[in-house]
């Protein structure tokens, strides 16, 4: 069934147990800090910014009192700017470029501070953007995450008709499914969906692309398809055992965890969450904090190779969680229920490969395991859409304007860059607009590559 | 350790550190606060014919996240009856002789002025300041800095004074005037023992953008007040600096305009002041900060061996000299630190929009930034520095850009020496 929104959440979610790690500024707080930035010349914190935000501006304006300037100039770059804000890993971004960092002092609060004045403009439902003039182009866009919607938000902007398909019952992607708790929650993100569609674009959920419309169905309907479903279902392990409950995957955990009535932990006592990168932090993060006793996160390499950012893992470590590195699982253990997760030790060969110590077995205990591993590519889907060059499962595209090939198609988010950030996505998906804009002008001829996103 | 003590113009205090008359010396009760933190003295607020007073009174500049960086204020001088103000002032000097408890004093006619002089020393007063700089309420009625600005006036006035003044008698002067060597010596003329300087700089504090109505606001509409505080230092060391070298000019001089430390202080004494009066910051922080002010002084005075503030006061006063003075072959040159520099370019944006653009990007196609191995690292070339100091006056990294001496084999001349044909100067080079 196709329906469009609105885009309720159920109450008596667990997510709402989850603290604000970040709660907003205050106003003195938030001037102080803004009156901190230097307003570097030709700043090192937009350079590092995917969507290129002009921040030292906004934080001049929040310094000034022109609050509503701050925030234009966010969404002006990025229509996504105040999920950004709580969710985008600032400290290996725009303030992990701060020039403070050189000088032994803490980095501008950019994130906060960005939030402040987005928190500002939904408050007031200030609006600073405008459907162009009808072109009479018309776009699909499948999947309504981060990519999709700051794509169909350009491509009002400049005049195309957009229309997204989300297979969910909520649209938002990943910021409303999978970004921790205490970062962003899933009614926040779809605060900012509502912001975003407000500018006049329609967003069309429970209507998954394969199953309830065809692909061939939107090629034919509209002009130019932008795909942004992001990525598949959690990696399987393919170990003994990997069937019993109680042994999830980390994205359809959190998921329920976000966006499920009455969804509880109940009884749970020893959490073991597999993996190193960052959605392995987060699910062990996130046990942590909704009072699970004892979580332990196993990877089967050292620290120094973890994919996790290090300001995560040290909160992780900060918050109780333990880690157990060089461990490879082997066997999930349990009665119908699970009760533990067999490993064996790792080491590097002399030739520098991952190879399991023999006799090294121990048993970790645990009624729940998390699988953070990695998510599957939606290889087929994409596989039927003709014209497309995959790599690893991703899409490619041409970097300067999203296109993949010289097809009608065009692609950004995590189905073409591998799993990124949300910010990636956002860039991602305003630079397929503008690419889609200038192949619509230059009617239907493969696009000059000058077009780009800042 | 240190001697702080001074004899201004015959008035003895255990240190320079002085209260100005202003609300901090309002009452009694307060002067004997301020004195048991160890203030050295205190110039008793402005004694008159009692007034009445609006509210609200004061109003700040705040500066890029910094409360008060300047004040003023829209109040008069004493709203209390003149005999409570005596009995006190007898009791303030009566439990502390060794201070400098000095009455300011404001009045009309010649009888008004003879009584309360009396009534003054009568009570215990070290010293009489007299009050001719007000700039705000009090001006409009021929008082305050009405006299201050009529250097005819100020003497006669101080001339009435000094026949029935008995103890040192110190002239309280007006910024608000164009040369401040005029009133300085009129009031040298009329006998006066010394002089303070600044009083307030009459001024408009803000307008309330929502309501229209400056600040203060007193009832829907304000008006102008005297603006004091860490904004005025730089123009109240001018004043101090050009009466103190003044050659026809004598007297002891108290300075007084945005003092905070103990730093400020001992930049008004090395500039020719003998002691110092303090207001502002006191409204800010209270009487406690005199304590790091004698405390630093004195350990600043002991690490460059002067021993008594005689030592080094006016000993800055031979390098402030007029333009004309200057050696025009002096140069100075910008050096960036780079392994100082933090890479956010605020030299290179000031001098190429704020100065002679002479700071040039490593990248930016000219080519002359050299690889420092940082890429933000600006590059300043030597041969346009025109040594102007604003890129050292922006770095917010402290010693990363210093202004170099070039040694460019040549004589000191200055443009009096040049223009009167003494000398000459090498072609000058102007930037292109």
């Amino acid at each position: 069934m196709i329906q469009s929104l609105p885009m309720a959440l159920p109450a008596d979610r667990l997510e709402s147990h989850l603290p604000d790690l970040k709660p907003r500024l205050t106003e003195a707080q938030a001037k102080a800090e803004a009156n901190r930035c230097l307003y570097c010349h030709d700043a090192p914190c937009i350079q590092a910014c995917p969507t290129a935000i002009n921040i030292p501006e906004f934080i001049k304006r929040i310094g000034t009192g022109n609050m509503a300037g701050a925030a234009e100039t966010i969404l002006e770059a990025n229509i996504l700017g105040h999920s950004c804000a709580s969710v985008c890993p600032v400290e290996v971004l725009c303030a992990g470029s701060c020039v403070y960092n050189r000088l032994g002092e803490p980095p501008i609060m950019i994130g906060r501070l960005q939030r402040h004045a987005t928190e500002y403009a939904y408050d007031r439902g200030l609006r600073f953007f405008q459907k162009g003039r009808a072109t009479g182009k018309r776009v699909a866009l499948i999947g309504a995450g981060p990519a999709s919607l700051a794509c169909a938000h350009e491509l009002t902007r400049l005049g195309h008709e957009a229309v997204v398909f989300e297979g969910r019952a909520i649209p938002g992607g990943l910021n409303a499914t999978g970004v921790a708790p205490y970062k962003l929650k899933a009614e926040e993100a779809l605060r900012e969906v509502a912001y975003v569609k407000g500018i006049g674009f329609e967003i069309r959920t429970n209507c998954l692309v394969g199953r309830d419309i065809t692909f061939d169905q939107l090629n034919s309907d509209y002009d130019a398809v932008f795909l942004g479903m992001g990525l598949g279902p959690d990696s399987m392990l393919e170990l003994p055992g990997e069937e019993l409950s109680g042994c999830v995957g980390a994205v359809a955990f959190i998921e329920r965890l976000k966006n499920e009535a009455g969804f509880r932990l109940a009884d749970v006592r020893q959490a073991i969450v597999i993996g190193g990168g960052n959605t392995a932090i987060d699910a062990a993060r996130e046990l942590r904090h909704l009072g699970v006793p004892r979580v332990t996160m196993v990877y089967r390499r050292g620290e120094a190779e973890m994919s996790g950012y290090a300001h995560e893992l040290l909160a992780a470590k900060q918050e109780g969680v333990e880690l157990r590195f060089w461990a490879a699982p082997v066997e999930v253990l349990g009665q119908g229920h699970v009760s533990g997760l067999r490993c064996e030790e790792t080491r590097l060969s002399a030739s520098g490969r991952l190879e399991r110590i023999p006799g090294s077995a121990f048993t970790l205990d645990a009624d729940l395991i998390v699988k953070a591993t990695g998510q599957e590519k939606l290889a087929s889907l994409l596989s039927g859409i003709p014209g497309l060059t995959l790599e690893r499962g991703r899409v490619v595209v041409d970097p300067a304007t999203g296109q993949a090939g010289s097809s009608k198609f065009f692609a950004g988010g995590d189905c073409a860059n591998g799993g990124k950030e949300v910010v990636n996505a956002a860039a991602e998906g305003k630079r397929a607009a503008q690419g889609m804009d200038a192949y619509f002008k230059a009617a239907g001829r493969p696009v000059a590559r000058e077009v780009s996103v800042r | 350790m240190a001697d702080l003590s001074i004899n201004f113009a015959g008035i003895e205090a255990p240190n320079p550190f002085w209260l100005a008359s202003a609300p901090p010396t309002n009452t009694g009760e307060q002067i004997m606060r301020a004195y048991e933190h160890g203030w050295g003295g205190a110039v008793w607020k402005t004694l008159g014919t009692p007034i009445r007073n609006v509210s609200a009174r004061f109003a700040a500049n705040d500066f890029a996240g910094q409360r008060m960086m300047g004040l003023n204020n829209i109040e008069l001088i004493t709203d209390r009856p003149l005999d409570v103000n005596y009995a006190e002032i007898r009791e303030v000097t009566r439990k502390y002789p060794d201070r400098a408890t000095i009455v300011s004093l404001m009045f009309e006619t010649e009888d008004e002025w003879k009584e309360n002089i009396e009534r003054s020393i009568e009570n215990g007063a070290k010293g009489l300041e007299l009050n001719f700089g007000c700039p705000h309420g009090m001006c409009e009625r021929g008082m305050g800095s009405a006299v201050g600005q009529e250097p005819m006036v100020l003497e006669r006035i101080t001339n009435w004074v000094m026949r029935y003044a008995s103890v040192p008698v110190i002239v309280k002067l007006t910024p608000n005037i164009t040369d401040i060597t005029v009133p300085g010596l009129a009031a040298q003329h009329g006998g006066a023992n010394a002089v303070s300087l600044i009083n307030t700089i009459k001024s408009v504090m803000a307008v309330d953008l929502d309501t229209m109505v400056p600040v203060p606001n007193v009832g829907g509409a304000s008006t102008n007040g005297g603006y004091c505080g860490p904004a005025v230092k730089p123009i109240a060391l001018n004043m101090v600096g050009q009466l103190a070298r003044h050659r026809d000019f004598s007297l002891p001089i108290s300075g007084i305009g945005g003092i905070s430390t103990w730093k400020d202080a001992a930049e008004f004494i090395a500039l020719g002041a003998t002691s110092v009066q303090v207001c502002t910051a006191v409204m800010h922080h209270g009487y406690r900060i005199v304590e790091d002010m004698t405390d630093g002084l004195s350990r600043w005075m002991d690490d460059k061996g002067y021993r008594t503030i005689q030592d080094f006061a006016g000993r800055a006063s031979r390098h402030f000299v007029n333009w004309e003075d200057l050696d025009m072959n002096f140069k100075v040159v910008a050096a960036i630190d780079p392994a100082k520099c933090i890479g956010c370019q605020l030299c290179y944006v000031a001098c190429k929009d704020g100065s002679h653009h002479c700071i040039y990007l490593p990248g930016d196609g000219t080519g002359k930034a050299p690889d420092t191995g940082f890429d933000r690292v600006p590059y300043v070339a030597h041969d346009e520095c025109t040594g102007c100091n604003l890129c050292s006056l922006v770095c917010p990294v402290e010693n990363c850009i210093s202004m170099v001496e070039v040694d460019r084999g040549l004589s000191p001349v200055t443009w009096k020496q040049f223009t009167a044909g003494e000398a000459t100067l090498p072609a000058y080079a102007y930037k292109h």
